[in-house]
């Protein structure tokens, strides 16, 4: 019995996260899922919120706006634009992406990219609210 | 025979141009190492999002998105990217070799970039759209270009779009490269550049029936559009990359060539220093001989 497999996060700027994993949280668009290994293939659309990967008594939270992922028994590939380890938000980053997002919103450009500006903007008010959460443990 | 104020004004030019060139090769190797991190950083990217679309166009079959239809191909539309500017060793004249290889009567030509526009216009070929772009290519530009090669598409104008631009291998190496866009499916058969996962290509080929969620219908709508934006967004990318590297290269050279003739011609100025000093010593000595 395979336990575990194995997960990819992609992003445009390179490879967030590539690990073996026993058992990862998705926000998918129609709700939460949970993925064990030997999963059916299964491709999902993502909506707004937090992967949580577990391996062992480890847990890796990952935000991500957006983008879809493709499972198959022995990999979760989540392929997006917007992700970002919950531990390496930055503040001051996440600050100057929303302003830089509303900005971009004032101007004239076309539905597709105002669908990405919003989900960037999305994407830097989660990460500030992450961030003025209190530590929880 | 030059005289020696003709070898010092040459000197004083060619050192003049050697700053110059190697002024660009600093601004283009500090360029060059942007561009070629942002082209490798896209690269799994750029694989995850080829393999997945694979997939997609497989187990879709029963639903067929319009920029997936596969028709006879009689009139094609060649998205060229070339360079701005130009000074960049030979890598624009070995991408429009080439793109000279299409058919004149049967291609149109997108440009992107003003060397691929001249290059067009001066062959006499037909161009129905001129892009340009900044090095850092913004999602925006590269939706446009996207965009009006779907339309074209969509339209009926077209039967099948082509990418012509050149892949960044390393600093010192960069090769014209062609890859389809549309139809979707064709885009699909080529090897995805980049090192995929190694876990599935050991295994290859390995095929899944995949399940949608929520539906093929949706999920297959809304990635298609962002899938072409981003293989505009990758091919830019890597043609970023190796313009600057190709640019750097060249600037190099011409700093190394530069020097090298400096050398040169100051040697060959000792010379005539040297020569025309014994001249006057001998001149000075031979009329003292001459008076006694």
């Amino acid at each position: 019995m395979i336990s575990e497999f194995k997960l990819e996060i992609t992003t445009p700027t390179g490879r967030v996260y590539s690990k073996a994993v026993d058992m990862v949280t998705l926000p998918g668009r129609e709700g939460e899922m949970g993925i064990l290994p030997q999963h059916a293939p299964l491709i999902a659309l993502l909506g707004d919120g937090e992967i949580v990967a577990r391996r062992g008594d480890q847990e890796d939270r990952l935000l991500v706006t957006g983008g879809c992922v493709e499972i198959t028994p022995e990999r979760v590939a989540v392929i997006t634009v917007f992700a970002t380890p919950e531990d390496a938000i930055d503040a001051d980053k996440a600050q100057a992406a929303r302003a830089r997002a509303e900005a971009r919103l004032k101007e004239n450009i076309s539905p597709e990219e105002v669908a990405l500006v919003q989900a960037s903007l999305t994407h830097s008010l989660a990460q500030l609210k992450i961030k003025r959460r209190p530590p929880q443990r | 025979m030059p005289s020696t104020r003709d070898i010092r004004r040459r000197i004083k030019s060619v050192k003049s141009t050697a700053q110059i060139t190697k002024a660009m090769q600093m601004v283009a190797s500090s360029k060059m190492l942007k561009a070629q991190q942002g082209a490798i950083n896209f690269r799994p990217f750029a694989a995850m999002s080829a393999e997945l679309m694979s997939h997609l166009t497989q187990d879709t079959d029963d639903y067929r998105h319009p920029l997936m239809e596969t028709r006879e191909v009689r009139r094609r539309a060649v998205v060229l990217i070339g360079t701005d500017k130009g000074l960049c060793g030979a890598l624009n004249a070995n991408l429009f070799r080439e793109a000279a290889r299409y058919a004149p009567a049967t291609t149109r030509f997108i440009a992107v970039g003003k060397k691929a526009a001249q290059f067009i216009a001066r062959t006499r070929r037909t161009l129905v759209a001129e892009f340009s772009c900044r090095d850092t290519p913004t999602y925006g530009e590269c939706q446009a270009i996207s965009k009006f090669a779907q339309d074209l598409f969509l339209k009926g104008e077209v039967d099948a779009v082509d990418v012509l631009y050149t892949r960044f291998i390393s600093t010192l190496s960069q090769q014209p490269d062609q890859r389809a866009f549309l139809p979707m499916g064709s885009a699909l058969n080529l090897p995805a550049e980049g090192a995929a996962s190694p876990g599935l290509r050991a295994g290859e080929p390995k095929r899944y029936h995949f399940l949608f969620e929520p539906d093929p219908a949706t999920v297959l709508d809304r990635l298609v559009l962002y899938f072409l934006d981003f293989r505009v967004a990758q091919l830019l990318l890597e043609a970023k990359a190796s313009e600057h590297s190709a640019r750097m290269v060249a600037m190099k050279n011409a700093t190394d060539n530069a020097d090298q003739l400096i050398k040169h011609l100051t040697l060959e100025y000792n010379k005539l220093r040297q020569a025309n000093i014994t001249k006057e010593l001998l001149e000075i000595s031979s009329a003292a001989m001459a008076l006694e």
